[in-house]
């Protein structure tokens, strides 16, 4: 619209009106370099989710030739696709990361649509070949994360009941579930998880009323799967409990208590995609991978962790590095007594029927719905 | 809402060259356009300060906040498009804000809307696409209309607070819809979302061509002129005002006050309704906890600002619309966190409550001088 106007109105102002001018549309400005927008549905230093992806985003910052632009907060709904929207037509953004889940679909599909030329990158949404060739969905298994956290936590619990507050129960928060109790018994046999949903995926307050009451109830080591983990690190570090963390590193949170955790690992898979990008490839448009592809990692162990614990723990990553180790390999019961995955079945990690989990393993004490 | 006439006596005599009859006819109007203008103004300033003493410059905030909001045909449709679910929801509050009644529980309204409308889509599949979309409409509008009429109900028969049992009622809407989207109406395929099935690509409403804009704010501005010839033109509505100003008088003189509460009632829940059917229709396609994030919320802020005046609600809508519009471009330009623009929005109501104590007090719109 009238935008020579207000362009001219604007020098007037004089100062910053030089620099302004060329952020007003004048796009050649940045044509030399790439700009990549990132987009958190929760604030960027969580100590979580968003935080993991901030991490990511601040990896790119690094490389030369790249502009990094960030929001956080923005809802799922029409509102990320203006953000999408305003950082194409405003920021002049090529390559998009929209990390929430619920961005996937309709809306980061919409605007794959909509502006072809560009490329939208999402985190854990299923691309499949109905969708935009420009559009891309990665995520990794960080169940195998978790099943290493399930190991130390096996060897570290006195009590032998360890916690796990989640948010919803869905296939990929039991498939951690599921994973961290497997570890668990691989150290401990007797250990049982007490699972309490929370019912979202950003409840402070529930969250830490999910911390005390496990405490309560005998637990001694806790882990999680909500947004920010901060809550449950905290109050259960102030009682005295051992934690795992999850998405990113929360042991300056809890230096004590801390033992291990799951954690992403974009600060590797943004700048190869980057590369990838510049190189003239491809992103493939279904990425996953776990360890050894780099996408998860494992945090460095605290000092409870005894000799035992990290030398098994360290034994099993050895594995999963070597892409030698299945965690869901049958026979496995679920917690009512049914056999899930019968004998001799190994559901390998891309085995698309783990994306449908539905069921807690035996050993979890709670139920899914 | 009552300012002073000025004495005609008193404008006569001592101020006959300032055309007293100018501004005897429209001082009050010229203060509902200047004293919220002021206010507004005010806020802007304070804001502007607030963000300098974080080392920011206040001019280059001013130039972001209207090049993001209204500074290109982009940023008005995405204005547009933030401020379209707000004139609903706001007329939620502002309907029966008439009769003297405070009610915050719009979001609740909204999201019963949508689970209606969503409904009346999936049990109306086979039918041709207009069916439907006057289907979701109706079961929409009545949907969210029997929400409020419940608090109105509550209120008028109990005498149980409105202002409380509307917000509560919220609550329950958000359960109510959570339960039945993770439960009896889940989209077996939405896995890690839990969601109901999609009302189909043909059903979608759209935008209103040319724009992408969707037809929410065509159906926000028809509904704000009908409510505003509502309130003003007719006789149901000078009843209505008259049970607000004097709820005891209004009984005297005949007025059916118990039918005024549950019909205004309904009509403030069926607008929250119908944005909540067009959150389904236009943007979403199905039924999520995406829907729930604060429109309701925001619409109480939007009538109060309106002084509850139904087409004050359109400036206002937009004027949030922007606000939120450039929101965006506040993080990614100037590095402000998220929570600036609900500093700016806090900012704002405060100055615009505290500017109600002007009206009729100042001097020269009285034709004194």
């Amino acid at each position: 619209m009238d935008f020579g106007g207000i362009s001219r109105r604007h020098l007037l102002q004089g100062g910053a009106a030089l620099g302004l001018s060329a952020a007003a549309g004048l796009k050649p400005a940045f044509a030399a370099e790439t700009t990549i927008g990132f987009i958190y549905v929760g604030s960027r230093d969580d100590y979580g989710y968003n935080q993991a992806h901030a991490q990511g985003a601040a990896a790119l910052k690094k490389l030369p030739g790249l502009k990094v632009i960030e929001e956080e907060k923005v809802p799922e709904t029409d509102a990320v696709e203006k953000t999408i929207e305003s950082m194409i037509n405003l920021d002049g953004a090529t390559l998009l990361f929209p990390t929430s889940f619920g961005y996937y679909n309709p809306h980061m599909i919409k605007m794959a649509n909509k502006y072809p030329k560009l490329h939208f990158e999402h985190c854990g949404g299923l691309w499949t070949d109905k969708d935009p060739k420009n559009a891309g969905s990665y995520f990794g298994y960080i169940d195998e994360a978790q099943y290493i956290s399930g190991i130390v936590a096996g060897y570290t619990t006195k009590s032998g009941k360890l916690g796990f507050v989640a948010a919803k129960p869905i296939p990929q928060v039991l498939r951690n579930i599921n994973a961290f109790t497997l570890g668990a018994r691989l150290a401990n046999p007797k250990a049982t998880t007490q699972v309490i949903f929370t019912g979202d995926w950003s409840m402070p307050v529930k969250e830490a009323e999910a911390t005390n009451s496990l405490i309560d109830q005998g637990v001694d080591v806790l882990t999680c799967h909500v947004d920010g983990p901060k809550t449950m690190v905290e109050n259960a570090a102030r009682r005295g409990a051992f934690v795992c963390g999850y998405h990113v590193n929360q042991s300056p949170l809890a230096p004590k208590a801390y033992l291990t955790g799951a954690e992403w690992n974009w600060e590797a898979l943004y700048p190869k995609f980057v590369k990838m990008l510049a190189a003239g490839e491809s992103i493939p448009n279904f990425y996953r991978g776990g360890l050894k592809e780099e996408i998860v990692k494992v945090s460095p162990y605290g000092e409870a962790v005894s000799d035992e614990a990290k030398k098994h723990a360290d034994e099993i990553k050895a594995k999963f590095m070597a892409d030698g180790y299945t965690i869901f390999k049958g026979p496995i019961k679920d917690n009512k007594g049914n056999t899930v995955i019968a004998a001799g079945t190994d559901r390998g990690q891309k085995d698309p029927e783990l994306e449908k989990m539905d069921y807690l393993v035996e050993g979890v004490l709670g139920a899914t719905s | 809402m009552t300012s002073e006439t000025a004495d005609p006596l008193d404008t006569a005599v001592i101020a006959p060259a300032a055309d007293p009859g100018f501004l005897q006819r429209y001082g009050a109007s010229i203060e509902y356009i200047l004293i919220p203008g002021a206010a507004l103004a005010a806020a802007l300033i304070t804001f502007g300060g607030f963000v300098a003493l974080f080392g920011k410059s206040p001019l280059d905030l001013y130039w972001y906040m209207y090049y993001g909001a209204f500074g290109t045909w982009f940023s008005w449709q995405n204005t547009l498009t933030r401020a379209a679910p707000l004139i609903l929801t706001a007329l939620c509050t502002a309907l029966p804000a008439q009769l003297g009644m405070v009610i915050i529980g719009g979001e609740g309204a909204l999201l019963i809307g949508a689970l209606a409308a969503t409904s009346a889509a999936l049990a109306l599949q086979s039918m041709p696409p207009l069916v439907v979309q006057l289907a979701m409409v109706v079961a929409g509008m009545a949907g969210g209309g029997l929400s409020i009429m419940l608090a109105g109900g509550l209120r008028h028969y109990r005498g149980v607070n409105e202002t409380i049992s509307s917000l509560l009622l919220v609550y329950i809407a958000l359960a109510i819809l959570n339960h039945l989207v993770e439960g009896a109406m889940r989209d077996p395929a939405s896995l890690n979302k839990p969601s109901t099935r999609e009302i189909g690509a043909a059903n979608m409403i759209g935008s209103i061509p040319g724009t992408d804009v969707h037809w929410g704010l065509v159906f926000g501005l028809v509904a704000a002129l009908a409510a505003y010839v509502l309130i003003y033109h007719t006789t149901f509505g000078f009843a209505a005002r008259v049970a607000g100003g004097n709820i005891r008088a209004a009984k005297i003189v005949g007025l059916s006050v118990g039918q005024l509460i549950l019909t205004i009632c309904f009509l403030a829940g069926s607008c929250a309704g119908l944005a909540g059917m067009v959150e389904v229709a236009a943007v979403q396609g199905r039924t999520n906890a995406n829907l729930a994030v604060g429109y309701g919320f925001t619409g109480i802020l939007v009538a109060f600002l309106a002084r509850q005046n139904p087409l004050a609600i359109i400036p206002v809508a937009i004027l949030l619309g922007g606000i939120g519009a450039s929101g965006g471009l506040l993080q990614r330009r100037l590095g402000l966190p998220d929570a600036s623009v609900l500093v700016l929005q806090g900012i704002i109501f405060v100055f615009v409550l505290a500017s109600d104590a002007l009206y009729g007090r100042i001097g020269f719109l009285k034709g004194k001088s």
